[in-house]
This record gives C-alpha cells, structure tokens and sequence, in this order.
C-alpha cells in the first residue's frame, strides 16, 4: 500500500438514536482494511458507546457495540476515552468493554485508554485525517 | 431476487447475498455455489463456518486483508494466505465465501 495516512476519528454522540455512531465505525473499519493508521477518541454521549453489555434489541437494532472487538484485526487499537465525559456521567473504566490488541511479540496489550481531555489536544494535532461524529 | 432450494425461496438481493442471515442453512449454500458452477469441499466448509462464527461474535462481515489475518491466526498460517484463500474462492475469498455463509458483503467491498 502506497500512501498511509494518520486519521483520528472523534465519536461524540450516543450509539443509538441517530446514525453517527454506526456510520463512524463503518468509516473507521474501511480506513482500517486500506491500511491507514486510526486513532479513536470517544468523549461527550460517544462514551456510551463503549459500555458493556448493550442490548438494543428492544428498539430493533444490531448491537454494533460487538464490532469493536473487531478492530484490533484491522490494526485499530489507539483508543482514547475522555476521563472528563465519563466522569460527568457517573462511569469508569470498568464500565467500559476490556478491547485488548496483540504487539509484534505477542503480548497482550489494553486498547482503551481513559485520559484527561488535555492529552486529546496532542492526538488531535497529530492528524492528517480528523472526522467528527 | 430470490433462490429456490428444494421448492422453498429465499429472498436474496441483486447480487445473491441472502436477505435474512437466520435463514441459512447448508443446503443453501450449496445451490448458492451450484449457480456458480463451484462445489463445496471440506476446506471450503471450514472458511464458511468460520465467517459465520466471526459474524457471530463482531457483527460484521471481515473486508478480505483482514480474513485472511484472522484465518491464518486462528487456523495456521498455511490456510491464512491469499493463494489459498484464492484458489478455494476465485471471485474473491471474502466477497464470494460471505455470500455462501449467507452474509452481508464486507464492508469496504466495491
């Protein structure tokens, strides 16, 4: 592959009630099999959609949440949570699905990592590519 | 579109892929194939059975670079390689094999 670009993919919103979400993780799948270099931020309502145990049966959707285990197959295992967002809504880490990646010796490495809204700024001016769900 | 298998039909879309997932059975994946003028083998089966528990477990239908990862992790790297996957699925291992584990097309598919 020829050119490899850095995105970053900022998810804000809640994982259902509109599309974003969904149509974030289909963008960042397909940067993922050309092989671009992807980072995820989740902050504001997109901390919910890393929380465990979805069901959204209920409103006749596909839980979606399962793809994220997908992601370390397409090498997408930078995954930044605002520490702030998940705070404000009374939630942790443990609350969040446990997304691990392997390293080049097989090691098993967290995908997630809570940080301080400051440390996004960096990530953030890093990108080639920045999308805002 | 549809499929006919033994008298019962099934709904497909404009290029063959199944419209409900919970109606596959292997009976359909074999006239899939038949129309096709392939024949499903053991090895065959292994790749189909495969994408339907990796559907299963994430939801999705795996673009082609990323099957063939997963396979060679999970079933040896002797079959985790495109020249294998290739010569079981000549229309393109994930494009045709999800169409005969009764899937949607890979995302990032054209």
């Amino acid at each position: 592959m020829s050119v490899s670009k850095s995105f970053v993919c900022i998810n804000r919103k809640a994982p259902y009630g509109t599309i974003y979400a969904l149509e974030a993780l289909e963008v960042v799948l397909i940067a993922g099999a050309f092989e671009q270099q992807v980072k995820l931020i989740f902050m504001d309502d997109g901390v919910y959609q890393l929380t465990r145990n979805q069901n959204p049966a209920g409103i006749g959707m596909k839980n979606f949440s399962k793809t994220f285990g997908a992601l370390s197959d397409y090498d997408v295992d930078q995954i930044f949570v605002d520490s702030e967002s998940l705070n404000l809504r009374g939630l942790d880490a443990t609350d969040l699905q446990r997304l691990t990646h392997e390293t080049n010796d097989a090691e098993e490495r967290l995908s997630i990592k809570v940080v301080p809204r400051k440390e996004l700024v960096d990530i953030i001016e890093s990108a080639d590519v920045l999308f805002n769900f | 579109m549809s499929l006919d298998v033994n008298g019962v039909i099934y709904e497909t879309d404009e290029e063959g892929y199944l419209a409900n997932l919970n109606d596959w059975t292997m009976s359909i994946a074999k006239a899939q194939a038949d129309k096709d003028g392939a024949e499903l083998e053991d090895a065959h089966w292994e790749v189909i059975h495969f994408l339907r528990e990796y559907y299963n477990e994430y939801q999705i239908s795996p673009a082609v670079r990323i099957l063939t990862k997963a396979i060679g992790k999970r079933l040896g790297s002797d079959k985790g390689n495109s020249k294998y996957l290739y010569e079981l699925f000549p229309h393109g291992p994930a494009k045709q094999a999800c169409k005969y584990a009764g899937l949607p097309k890979p995302t990032g598919c054209i």
